[in-house]
């Protein structure tokens, strides 16, 4: 595996000193996330494996070439796992991949993001230097938390190695209901239930139909199942994966895929054709006007990402929400303190990081 | 430890800095007389003591702004300071600068109950939150032990933690969006009203950040349901190490408290006769356990919790069965601190976190150093993420006592990180344990930690001296840690 590294320290040092680039990619499954890759490509899925996984201590440490399934299996077999159900789209997915786009799933909601889960991570910066951050305890102030800035940060701060993570024990019950209702009063629904102790894991709503997954204790969800009184979904674990996974018929076909991340009692944007998760927090949107998309998810307080669509469009509009001017400048100089010559992902992020 | 902060790389021009300050600010928001420096002359950490150059009491944000823009312009360092209760001297001023206290900015701005958030300022009180939320039957989760006093712009500033953190996360969990300041007095927002922001994670590294990139002027925090039903499991255990596993026994059975906290004897005996929480005053550990939710789910757990306590070999344990209990018993651990400090002149608290199944053995080696440095030590943990809080007693007025106390302390965090461990968990770097990086971190993340201050604060004036270590100081560490030990393996 150490010689993995050096290979890709002479890597990094021959684009650092010739102004060359390196597109760094693990299992290629969220390749089409982010702006288009330039450069060459450095291959980093061959350093794989779990390094430390120990129970009682509720944290795995892995390589950034381990496969997220294979890491599932792993945990699944002490009955723990990665609760924030980070999304695949794909079989090789890996670690780093789930780190470097910082995406999770429907439980995010409940539970956190990547972002809340990473204790540490080991990576390789613009001068090939392997830098060490966090660990793998609970709580650690010591030091700026440059764990979890790497969280999303789509691999422009460097090769991530290796990755600490807190697990959790995966639910004992779990069971999903269904209710007719429009967009408005399924948005005013899940507010409403957020506000009380109530198990709820998942939440999507779609064309009149919520649907809604209760996990924890077999009391507690057994008492919610009671009282809120929707029709119980059969095969809801399909319908769940389907929903993490983008399978399901509304993530289908060409049509650019827009996610905006927005306060949770925002009312019904009317920018096209819906799918809400996250208990009104993510919003998914097929097509639709950029400039429209990006002003309404500004003046809502929150932003709009240009999921999947075409190297064109991505050009002409950007992926990412355009930041303040005292936000972009510190992000400049963040890409400098980490990737000095600008060897990583350029683009992947911002036109210029 | 007067004057500790001496460095000198600021040379301020105090009078020019005053007039300039008095040109933007009211009169009464500028201290500049000793006598009304002094009560600003420290923070928790009382053993480091400095008179800052001046003290400015901003009433908003604007004026916040103005300080800012004129030290920037002077070059005058800058420590922001909110309650003062940091145990690491986050907040001890910095001889050639400006404390601002932001204690004036006290407004809880709006709670939005709908969204389940809170937009305060940052010199509201932790518990205030919770306080002001209770009337929809939400709450604000993190709660260190100083929650009565602690303010919000603190606790992001340190990522604080507190006794039900394993369950409901640290502060960076449950912080949407910071306002803030730049040194140049820019306005700038980390995070928004929705779970993310576009960009890099700025807020995560802004929690914890121990005032050393920006000036935080405003939060808005994420508030949670409140249980329908919370109870505690008081376990009593006379072998420290069977405690431990307990612990470990506990998370391995698939539960995940909502507290989970441990006493040895010492803190037992320090708390009982000061809060009379019921404590067992034979046990030589006693395990606080604390479950919440559904009554069915509380009941459920309960029955779990206490089979494992059983199997771990508890000499005895009881549940609290009221509210009042549940409060009563906590209350002997939240009062930790102040008990301790009634049986000594001074102490000082300790912030290792190691691995959880590494208790008992910690245990035993801080019993060993106890004996070497001839002092006492009771101990309190935050067993259920592995957070340590020894607390060294010593007297400040006997000769050598700090220095004996410090030693002993430090060889605790040298272990947390032999163990696997951080030296700290929840109470920050500050001055205190500055030099003490060095044991954590090599040289190459130091100075990525360095660039990563100067991207925000190109000039270095935000809370010089605090978090991360000068290069020469690392270096200086370094050799004279191989000195001290020259045949001690590292890892």
């Amino acid at each position: 595996m150490e010689t993995l590294i050096d290979d890709w320290r002479v890597r990094i040092a021959a684009a650092a000193g010739s102004g060359g680039k390196l597109a760094i990619r693990g299992g290629g499954s969220k390749c089409f996330y982010g702006g288009p890759e330039t450069g060459e490509r450095l291959d980093v899925a061959a350093y794989r494996g779990i390094v430390a996984y120990e129970p009682s201590e509720l944290v795995v440490t892995a390589r950034a070439g381990t496969g997220l399934r294979e890491l599932a299996a792993t945990l699944a077999a002490k009955g723990q796992g990665l609760v924030f159900e980070p999304p695949h789209f794909g079989a090789a997915a890996t670690v780093g991949g789930m780190l470097a786009t910082g995406l999770s799933g429907p439980r995010r909601q409940a539970v956190g993001a990547v972002r809340d889960f990473v204790l540490g991570v080991k990576l390789l910066n613009g001068s090939g230097e392997v830098l060490s951050f966090g660990g793998q305890v609970m709580k650690n102030v010591a030091g700026y938390d440059v764990p979890r800035l790497l969280a999303g940060s789509l691999g422009t701060l460097g090769v991530v190695l290796e990755v600490s993570l807190k697990v959790l024990p995966l639910p004992v019950a779990e069971k999903s209901l269904r209710f007719a209702l429009d967009e408005a009063a399924a948005l005013q629904k899940l507010n409403q239930w957020g506000g009380r102790p109530l198990p709820i894991s998942a939440s999507a709503w779609h064309d009149g139909l919520l649907t809604l997954r209760l996990s924890g204790a077999a009391a507690a969800v057994a008492a919610a199942e009671r009282e809120l009184a929707g029709e119980v979904l059969a095969d809801a674990d399909v319908f769940w994966d389907s929903l993490r996974e983008q399978k399901q018929a509304f993530f289908l076909g060409d049509a650019p895929l827009w996610r905006l991340s927005l306060p949770s009692v925002t009312p019904p944007q009317a920018l096209g054709e819906t799918l809400i998760e996250w208990g009104g927090a993510q919003r998914w949107l097929r097509g639709g006007d950029a400039r429209r998309i990006r002003a309404a998810a500004a003046k809502a307080g929150g932003h709009a990402t240009l999921f999947r669509g075409d190297d064109a469009l991505k050009t002409e509009v950007g992926v990412f929400q355009p930041l303040t001017a005292p936000l972009a400048r510190i992000h400049r100089h963040l890409k400098q303190a980490f990737d000095p010559q600008g060897v990583f992902n350029p683009g992947r992020m911002y036109p210029g990081l | 430890m007067e004057g500790k902060s001496a460095d000198r790389r600021f040379a301020v021009d105090r009078p020019a800095l005053i007039r300039r300050l008095r040109a933007v600010l009211p009169v009464q928001a500028l201290l500049v007389e000793e006598e009304d420096l002094r009560p600003y002359d420290c923070d928790g950490l009382t053993a480091y003591r400095q008179l800052p150059l001046l003290v400015a009491l901003p009433e908003n944000e604007s004026q916040a702004q103005a300080i800012l823009k004129v030290c920037h312009e002077l070059k005058a360092p800058v420590v922001a300071r909110g309650a003062a209760t940091g145990l690491s001297g986050g907040a001890t001023p910095h001889a050639d600068g400006v404390v601002v206290s932001l204690a004036r900015l006290k407004k809880i701005v709006s709670i939005d109950a709908l969204s389940r958030t809170a937009v305060v300022q940052p010199g509201v009180r932790n518990l205030a939150v919770s306080e002001a939320a209770a009337p929809y039957g939400l709450y604000y989760a993190p709660d260190p032990s100083s929650q009565i006093a602690c303010t919000i712009g603190g606790n992001v500033a340190e990522n604080s933690g507190g006794v039900h953190c394993l369950k409901y996360g640290l502060t960076v969990h449950n912080v949407l969006r910071v306002r803030g300041l730049t040194m140049a007095g820019e306005i700038v927002e980390f995070g928004n009203a929705a779970l993310d922001a576009a960009g890099y994670d700025l807020l995560a590294l802004l929690n914890g950040s121990e005032g050393l990139l920006a000036m935080i002027t405003e939060v808005t925090v994420r508030l949670t349901p409140k249980p329908q039903l919370a109870q505690v499991v008081i376990a009593s255990f006379d072998d420290v190490r069977r405690a431990g596993d307990a612990v470990a026994g506990i998370i391995a059975a698939g539960i995940i408290p909502a507290g989970l906290e441990m006493m040895d004897r010492k803190a037992i005996h320090a708390v009982e006769p000061y809060v009379n929480a019921g404590y067992d005053m034979d046990a030589e550990a006693i395990l606080l356990c604390e479950s919440d939710g559904t009554p069915e789910e509380v009941a459920e757990e309960i029955g779990r919790m206490t089979a494992v306590l059983e199997r771990s070999g508890a000499s005895a344990y009881c549940v609290s069965r009221t509210e009042a209990e549940r409060l009563k018993f906590w209350a002997g651990r939240k009062a930790a601190f102040p008990a301790v400090g009634r049986l000594t002149p001074d102490y000082l608290c300790m912030d290792g976190t190691i691995p959880r199944k590494r208790l008992a053995e910690m245990l035993q080696e801080i019993t060993g150093l106890s004996g070497k440095y001839d002092l006492r030590c009771a101990n309190v943990f935050h067993a259920g993420d592995g957070n340590l809080h020894p607390l060294i007693m010593y007297d400040a007025n006997q000769p050598g006592q700090l220095e004996r106390a410090m030693a002993f302390g430090a060889e605790i965090l040298e272990l947390s990180v032999r163990f696997g461990g951080t030296i700290t968990g929840e109470h920050g770097v500050g001055i205190e344990k500055v030099n003490l990086m060095a044991e954590q971190f090599g040289m190459a993340e130091i100075e990525t930690f360095h660039r990563l201050k100067a991207a925000f604060d190109e000039h270095g004036l935000l809370n010089p001296g605090k978090g991360v270590p000068t290069l020469a100081r690392c270096r200086e560490y370094t050799q004279a840690r191989v000195a001290r030990a020259p045949t001690a393996p590292r890892f």
